[in-house]
């Protein structure tokens, strides 16, 4: 599995994710500076990670949505490649009009930096594969906005498609209010877009992938990202 | 030439930070606050003097990177 994992200024969880996609493929991913106008060739997966590109100025991802970089991305997917968007990624997806919708300020107006469950809600994705349909899993959030908001008729078109792959949910797996940490619509944590090959997530799987962090939930995503390139190769 | 673009949250958009000042205002005493909603503002300076010009050059900022137009709606003025 061949990833390229964009740099952007403030941008800083850009190593972990690095880390993670090393450990479960075995493969170094190209790191990819924002002023870039290509990808590196025969790239698998482009990864948008979290962090606070241009410090959050004027909208979260809104600078780095417009980097150069993002025009090769917007080509890259059209062609069918695979994006993953990780907290500030998935804000920056979102701003390039990758994805639809929009993060706003968290709906309790806090910070949130703790482990939440998220509920899969399938598993015939690429980013869904290396888990079971209902599973829970359970992974970091880090962010203040990350509010999923998009118009009704959006949200009903993710839903009616199957779109949203996860979901904010309790330890047990129940999708309620109290585990919707940000207020998202529907409890959205992750979404892709109709294609089905561009996906954004506030949560950081990336950070739950060896014994040491204390749990390893997140491999999945990455570990069926690497099994469904397998089999397309 | 100066110009001025207001970005403000669309109707219907929830307002969380407008709440939080709306709330403060109140706590502070400040009579008669009914709600408060926040926004942006730009203040820009152009070079050159053709107004319709420099209309349609906002109008280019405000569309690709100043309002987020899912959620926002922004005024163009010419100072």
């Amino acid at each position: 599995m061949k990833s390229a994992v964009l740099v952007f200024p403030g941008i800083n969880r850009e190593r972990d994710m690095a880390r993670a996609l090393k450990l479960v493929s075995g493969e170094e991913a190209a790191m990819v500076w924002h002023a870039e106008t290509e990808l590196p060739k025969g790239t698998d997966l482009v990864v948008v990670p979290g962090g606070f590109s241009y410090g959050d100025y004027l909208r979260c991802g809104a600078i780095a949505a417009r980097a150069p970089v993002m025009d090769a991305v917007r080509k890259y997917a059209a062609d069918g490649g695979l994006v993953l968007g990780v907290c500030n990624g998935f804000q920056i997806l979102c701003e390039a009009g990758l994805l639809p919708g929009v993060l706003m300020r968290n709906a309790r107006l806090k910070f949130v930096c703790r482990d939440v469950h998220l509920r899969v809600e399938r598993s015939d994705s690429p980013f869904t594969r290396g888990y079971n349909a209902g599973q829970v899993i359970r992974v970091p959030v880090a962010h203040g906005e990350g509010n999923y908001e998009a118009d009704e008729e959006t949200v009903k078109r993710l839903e009616g498609e199957g779109r949203v792959l996860y979901r904010y949910c309790s330890a047990e797996g129940i999708v309620d209010e109290e585990s919707n940490i940000n207020g998202a619509a529907q409890s959205i944590a992750g979404i892709v877009n109709e294609r089905g090959n561009v996906l954004g997530m506030m949560p950081h799987p990336e950070n739950h992938v060896e014994d040491i962090m204390g749990c390893t939930d997140g491999r999945g995503l990455f570990a069926g990202l690497a099994a469904h390139l397998q089999k397309a190769a | 030439m100066k110009a001025r673009v207001t970005v403000t949250l669309k109707s219907g958009i929830l307002d969380p930070q407008g709440k939080a000042i709306e709330g403060a205002l109140k706590s502070l005493g400040v009579d008669g606050v009914a709600s408060v909603r926040q926004g942006k503002v730009f203040d820009i300076e152009l070079s050159g003097s053709d107004k319709a010009k420099a209309e349609a050059a906002l109008k280019d900022a405000a569309d690709k990177l100043l309002a987020n137009t899912v959620i926002e709606n922004y005024r163009v003025e010419l100072l």
